[in-house]
This record gives C-alpha cells, structure tokens and sequence, in this order.
C-alpha cells in the first residue's frame, strides 16, 4: 500500500491534505474533529493582532449549477474573530494532543517588522509546525492594508517574508493572492525572500450572485454586498494554471508548493501533486459534506497511486510539470479527427448542432429509414474535440489520430507564421 | 354465492387508495429533473408527441425557472397540457423516444415535468389566452371533449363565436368520465375545462345530445361551420348469452360512476372481479375494483402481454396493486345463477402457423361475483346516418381528409369518432387544435 506521508518544507505529515486557512480550521473543537477524521495537517485561521476582528451576518454566497450545490462558493469574512490569546492556548494543546499532525498558522499583522515578529515568538512558543502568511485574502482586510494588498505588491512580500525568516526557525510558506495579472511575480518576490514554500491560491475577487430582488449581492448584509473571496470546484481549473506557472518558472527554483484551490476528492488532489504540490489545502468541500471527506481522498489517492505503482508522493509529484508548456511548443503537425461510435450513439444531435451552430459544420445530420445519423466530415474537422465534449455518453465520440507521416514542428518552425526560423 | 357489497374499506382507506397516482414534482426536484434533459437538436421526444410540444425548450425553462414560459410552450401546442401530463402513457410516446431511455433505461420524466409547469401556471389563475378580434363567424362543436374543447380554444382565439353542445351534464369528455379517478384527482378535469373555457367566445350547452336535442342538419343552417368531436358512445358486445345480467357491467360506465360519485362507499364491489380487456380501460377498472376492496381482481385477456394496447407499465401497475393477469384466455359463456353471474368460462387460446388465434377447446372457469367487460367502445352513428345528408364512414367511424373535413360541405370531425384515431387524449387534442385551423382557412374563404 501507498505510503501517504510527506515531509513538506520539513513539516512532518502522515498525508498530503490539510485544512487550509478558513472557518473550519478557526478553533481547537473543529481541528480536533479534523484529526479524528483523519486530515493529515491544518493551518490554522489566521490570527491578527487583538482586538480581534469583528465579522458581519451574512457571510458566505454560492454559485449552484444544475442542482448541483455550492459549485463555486464565496465568502466576506475576516480574519479570526477570536482573542490572540486564546488561539494561541488552543494551538498549544491541539499539537500536544496530536503530534504526529501537522499544525501550521495562518498569520495577517500590519506591514511593519515588529508586529510580525512579536507574533512569531508567540506562535513558536505553542510548538506549532510552521507558519503561512496570508498575502491572499481579498476581502476586507485588503481595505485595512493587509491581505491581498500586500501579495499584490511583489516587494512586500519580499520584504515581509524576509522579516519573518529572520525572527522564526519555523519553516515560512507565503500563501499567494490569485488577485493579480501574473502569479509568478510574487512566488519570485517570495523565493527571493527566503520563504520555504509558497501555497496558493487564496481566493479570488467574485460577487457569486445578485439578487434580483433585492438588487443587490449575496451574501447580502442589510441589503448591501460587498465583493467577496471565490473557491470551490469552479476555481480549480485557475487554481491549477497559476501552480503550473510557478511550478515551471526557472525563477522559482523548485519552490515547495501547497496546492488550494477546488480540491474536492483525491483526484483533484493527484492533479496538484502531479504539478509539483507537496500537499494540498481543503476548505469548501469540507464546509459542504464535513470532515469525513478525507476517508475518500486517503483511501482513494492510496488505492490510484498502487494501481499506478506510485509508492510515495514523491514518484509521482511534478511528473506532468514538463509537459504544461508554452503553445508555440505544441506540434502544429498533430491532428485528430472525431469518430462517433454509431452502435454508442442515443441521436441527441449535440455533436452536431455544436459543431454546425459554433464551429466547423463537420458533423451532418440525416435520417437513414427514419432513423437518425450523425457522422463526421473528416475534410472539415479541425480536431476541436467539441462534439466529444458535448456528447453525453462515455467513449461515444473519441478523437483519433490521422498518420499523417509529418514529423514534430512548433509554431516556431512552422512556414505558415511569418516571423518563424523556417520562414527565414 | 354471489358477493356483492358496499363499502368494503373505511373512508381513510378509500381515500388513500384514491388519492394522486404519482405525487406531484416540487421545485427543486423539478428543477434537477430538468437538468436531466440533454436539450436535444431534433429532439426524439418532439416527434413521438402527438401534439408536436418542443419538449427539450419547455424543460429547460424549469431548469431555469421560467416556469410560465415552460407552460406556454406547452399549452400553445396542447391546451389540455394538465390532463396529458397526467393521462398520456408517456412511456410509449415521449419518454420511449427520449435518449435517455436508449442511453441507460431512465428517461427524462417528461410528464412529471409538464404537469410541474402546467399545474404552476394553473395555480397562478392566470389567463393567457384570450378571444381574437371579432370575425363575427359562429361554429358549432358538438361534443365538449377534448377533441372539441380544444377546437373551440383555437377557433375563439381566431375571433370566432363558438357554441358546444355536449350531451353530459359536465364537460370535459372522457377526462371527466372514462380516466381512472387516481390519475386525475381533485376535481381536476373541470378545473382545466374552465381554463379552456376562460379564453372567453365559447358558450356550452350541456345536456345536448347530437340527433336527439340537436341536429346536424339545422347546426349546418345556423352555424358557419360544424365540428364533431363526439367520441365513442357505446361499448362492443361480447357476443354472448347473458349480456344483460346482473353482475355484468360495460367498464366505462363504472368508471364514470367512479369519478361523478360523491363517496366512494356507495360503490359496489365485488369480491371476486373478472375484467375481460387488454386496454387502458381494462387497467383502469381491474385497479379500482382492487383499491374500493375487491379480494381477487383477474384480468383476462385472449392474447399475449406484447398485444395487450395497455404499456408494460400500466400492465406493472396493475400486478404492483395485485391485480391478477392472465393471458390467451378468451370468452366462451357467462355462469349464472338465476339472474345472477356466477362466473366466466374461458377458453385458452392459441396462435396457429399462420399467427390467428384460435381456441384450443380447453375451458376453464373463473368464479366472479361482478364481470366487467373493457374490450372497446363503438362510435354509434345513428344520430348523424339519420341526418338527410349522411356522413362517409369507414370502419364504422367519420372519414376526414387531410384537413379534418368530412364528406359534407363545412362539417369536419375530430378525436375518438375519426376513422384512424389512436384513442388517446393527446391525439384528440391535436385532432382539435388542426382541425380548428383548418376551419379557420375555410371561414376565410367562405
């Protein structure tokens, strides 16, 4: 069986998936709950200096699609809304109480060098793993100086993750805001700072809805909303595109990499490990189904990475990083042609509409003896691979590849862009 | 000895038993229901509805919650959306061409659906339809059934007076009497006749009765056009002995006797049914015998299940509520006691080489206290053959062409009375709504 522990910035883990920073990790009754589940680690919600933060009612928004509920989820809460003191005496007895856990805390204390020192010394004194600086949260904080308004300026968190280097010994992961043009900036400000790992992402800017008859966004605070942090399945997609820009950024240097963003089962779990991820950061799929969510992702995780012969995290962590790359690096000679499998095929006529209303009209329809057919113009089939996407039914349209008996050539060397080598 | 007695199950059973066939959908469970539907590009289900409703568009406008929108896309191609969504054997029509069902057995429940929709914008009071401008036309619609009703609600809405004549009491047609009470409870069938009705130009007289109080040949004088839509009026004879005993009962008059009756109590029932049928008719009576006390219900039927015109599912639904079925079994003798019917003798049946049926010489006998027999109704053509002018008829029922019209000048026909129905509520509908256009293109010639 797969041995799911890790070792991540020297923070010992029995498995990748942690709690990230977030409600469900905001008090000693909760992170207990979590470990009796069997969640690897936690970071802890993110302490600030006292007087503690104070939060309004109404906080979380959902985006449902489908019937499906919270497919994307938001939130406009704050920091910890709880004395210092008393997180700090909870951290304590939790990691007494569990260390073979892994206990990292969230920390947000005004841009100067002091506060985030004197909070330091605390947090080490409670024997905690390591210590993740929020430089992510969007929302509110943000107003106040901290937050995302520090992640978005590289030199901050730079300047920050520096500062905390030199007061702790505790391993220093930089969670990154996703609230900017190019994620790269600030994990190069963060390895440049020293930081032992970066964890990302934080949430994103997002209004989830407006009610349309109150006229206003949700969640709703007396008939005002403000904007609010994004996350849930419907991030992941950004969320794995900003770990793979780092991931592959020669400039990052191999950074360690907490992965957040969407993770729901131990797929999305194996996706981020497979871009470079040491462990990865869970909070909207526990808010939706509870902490015992984490027997599927040990359980499944383990049982994929034995079917693949993965005995450790580390056989299969950044084994498809080489293959993200840029698009003119792609084989401009490759080329696949949709085939629909007619004995599969129940005649909903998507491929056909989508292709003929939106793409290549490379799909016709006709009625052979009443009966509906739908088939494939290979002369006009780019290999977009629409119709297998809209197809409802599993392996009914495939993409094949032609041989067209052409070797490797990018967009760089390819005749047909006019400033390639071949072109010269 | 026969049994037959009254109030074979207390008030509570008895409105258990009658109460919703299947539970209305709520809006969340219509709402992922919806999402089920792959919206289609020439959309099976479409074609396998008689009345032609763009199904995958009203379903998707329960998944986004235009629910009015939903019933108007179903109501425009069919008025009486309410009572098919609840009478129509989906399960052969839409829901058998749906791809879902090709793809894993589970269709898409369409009915469900359109009744979601159907019954929110009932519930509503909203009326969306109203009469067109005036064209000072008036057409005649004999019968107040679906056929007819949904004729009138078309013709209104071009402008046209028209006046129905029905022979019930009470509008509606077989919704109103021949559909099994559990399909459409809560006095549903009047409530969608005055939603018909409530698009205003259409006046019912009821009591009517075509050849007997009216006349085709003075509605042909005082009206611009005629319109039947009378249906079926007599149920087929066994060709036995002892058709007129007591303890023999023609289906569909029980089951008007059902739907008009006050308390079900005041019913008799048998405690030892015999249903001689294979049709929805036969389902429908065998079933309601079992849910007013019937101990042992048996429906017979001379051929296989894959003949019998009830679905696979209303064949199941029976068995689920233990009625019993047996097949190749055919009439030979009605066993009476006195006046009384003790039984019936059947005869098991056979196919030969050729695929005829034929009795196999063997009998047995099957004791009942009540025999009802469901083997089809006859359209009777006495009150239009005696009119001066008569009407063409083929296998006993109206010839129409392609424009509903009958062989006489200005008189079209519609539903169960036309050579070539299918005998189901939806197919009269259309009957109705088609046949009204048709009309409508007449009136503007004329």
């Amino acid at each position: 069986m797969a041995d799911l522990s890790y070792s991540f910035a020297g923070i010992k883990t029995p498995n990748p998936f942690w709690l990230a920073s977030a409600p469900p990790t905001d008090k000693e009754y909760n992170v207990v709950r979590a470990f009796e589940a069997g969640w690897g680690g936690v970071v802890w919600k993110t302490l600030g200096e006292d007087p503690p933060v104070v939060n309004v009612s109404s906080r979380y928004g959902a985006v449902n699609y489908n019937g499906q509920r919270m497919m994307g989820f938001n939130n406009i809460e704050l920091i910890t809304d709880r004395p210092l003191q008393i997180n700090l005496d909870e951290i304590t007895r939790v990691k007494k109480d569990w260390p073979d856990r892994a206990v990292i805390v969230s920390l947000m204390v005004p841009c100067e060098e002091e506060p985030w020192r004197d909070i330091l010394k605390k947090v080490e004194d409670t024997g905690a793993d390591g210590v993740e600086l929020n430089f992510g949260c969007p929302h509110g904080m943000s107003e106040r100086g901290m937050g995302s308004a520090v992640g978005q300026v590289p030199d901050y968190v730079q300047m920050v993750t520096e500062w905390c280097k030199k007061h702790t010994e505790m391993p220093v992961i930089v969670k990154l805001t996703p609230n900017i043009t190019d994620v790269r900036q600030s994990a190069r400000a963060a390895v440049r700072g020293g930081a032992d790992a970066v964890s990302l992402i934080n949430t994103i800017n997002s209004i989830v809805n407006i009610d349309l008859d109150v006229m206003a966004p949700t969640p709703t605070v007396d008939g005002k909303g403000a904007h609010g942090g994004y996350c849930g399945p419907a991030v992941k997609p950004i969320a794995l595109n900003m770990v793979a820009e780092i991931a592959r950024d020669p400039e990052c240097k191999d950074i360690l990499i907490s992965g957040i963003g969407g993770i729901s089962d131990w797929r999305d779990a194996a996706e981020f490990i497979s871009l470079g991820c040491g462990t990865v950061q869970v909070c909207t799929a526990a808010m939706h189904y509870g902490f015992k969510i984490v027997d599927d992702m040990n359980t499944g995780l383990s049982n994929w990475m034995d079917s693949k012969g993965y005995n450790v995290i580390d056989d299969f962590r950044g084994l498809a990083t080489p293959n993200v790359t840029d698009w003119n690096q792609l084989n401009m000679n490759y080329d696949i042609k949709a085939r629909i499998n007619q004995d599969l095929c129940i005649k909903c006529g998507l491929c056909h509409i989508s292709c003929e209303d939106t793409s290549h009209q490379a799909i016709t329809a006709s009625r052979i003896n009443g009966e509906r057919r739908y088939e494939v113009v290979d002369k006009e089939c780019v290999g977009c691979n629409l119709c297998m996407l809209a197809c409802p039914v599993d392996n009914c349209i495939t993409m094949e590849q032609m041989d067209n008996g052409k070797p490797y050539m990018n967009w760089n060397e390819d005749p047909r862009n006019p400033f390639s080598t071949a072109a010269e | 000895m026969s049994d037959i007695a009254f109030g074979r199950l207390s008030e509570d059973e008895l409105e258990e038993n009658f109460a919703d066939m299947y539970p209305p959908l709520d809006a969340k469970t219509a709402g992922i229901e919806a999402s089920r539907c792959y919206f289609c590009y020439d959309a099976p289900c479409i074609e396998a509805c008689p009345t032609g409703i763009n199904i995958p568009n009203f379903i998707r406008k329960i998944a986004t919650a235009n629910y009015r929108g939903s019933a108007i896309d179903i109501l425009d191609e069919n008025v009486m959306g309410g009572a098919c969504a609840r009478v129509c054997p989906t399960e052969v029509l839409c829901e058998e061409a749906c791809v879902r069902t090709a793809q894993e057995g589970k269709p898409v429940t369409i009915g469900k659906l359109q009744r979601f929709a159907t019954d929110w914008l009932m519930e509503t009071g909203e009326q969306p339809y109203s009469q067109g401008a005036p064209t000072g036309k008036k057409v005649a619609i004999v019968g107040a059934g679906p056929a007819g009703l949904a004729a009138a609600h078309r013709l209104s809405q071009q402008g046209h007076d028209c006046e129905v004549f029905e022979a019930m009491p009470k509008s509606g047609g077989l919704n109103e009497y021949g559909i099994a009470a559990y399909k459409v409870p809560d006095n549903f069938a009047q409530k969608e006749v005055d939603f018909i009705l409530g698009v205003g130009g259409i006046t019912v007289h009821n009591g009517k009765k075509l050849g007997t109080d009216v006349h085709l040949a003075d509605l042909r004088k005082d009206f611009d056009a005629v319109f039947i839509g009378s249906g079926l009026g007599s149920v087929q004879a066994l060709g036995l002995d002892g058709e007129h005993l007591d303890g023999l009962h023609n289906a569909v008059d029980f089951i008007s006797d059902v739907r008009q009756t006050g308390n079900m109590a005041e019913l008799p029932v048998g405690r030892r049914v015999v249903v001689i049928g294979g049709g929805s008719t036969a389902i429908d009576i065998a079933v309601k015998k079992k849910k007013l006390g019937a101990e042992d219900v048996t429906l017979v039927y001379r051929r296989g299940p894959s003949d019998m015109s009830a679905t696979s599912v209303e064949q199941k639904f029976a068995q689920n509520n233990n009625v019993r079925i047996k097949h190749w079994m055919q009439p030979k003798a009605i066993k009476t006691e006195g006046d009384r019917v003790t039984g019936v003798e059947f005869e098991y049946t056979r196919l030969d080489e050729n695929g005829r049926l034929f009795g196999t010489g063997e009998t047995v006998i099957v004791e009942a206290d009540m025999v009802f027999k469901a083997i089809g109704q006859v359209f009777i053509p006495d009150p239009v053959r005696h009119e001066a002018s008569a009407l063409e008829l083929n296998n006993a029922k109206i010839v129409v062409d392609e424009n509903y019209a009958t062989s006489l000048d200005g008189v079209f026909a519609g539903g169960d009375c036309i050579d070539g129905n299918i005998g189901l509520t939806v197919a009269a509908v259309q009957d109705g709504k088609l046949a009204a256009a048709a009309i409508g293109s007449y009136l503007a010639d004329k």
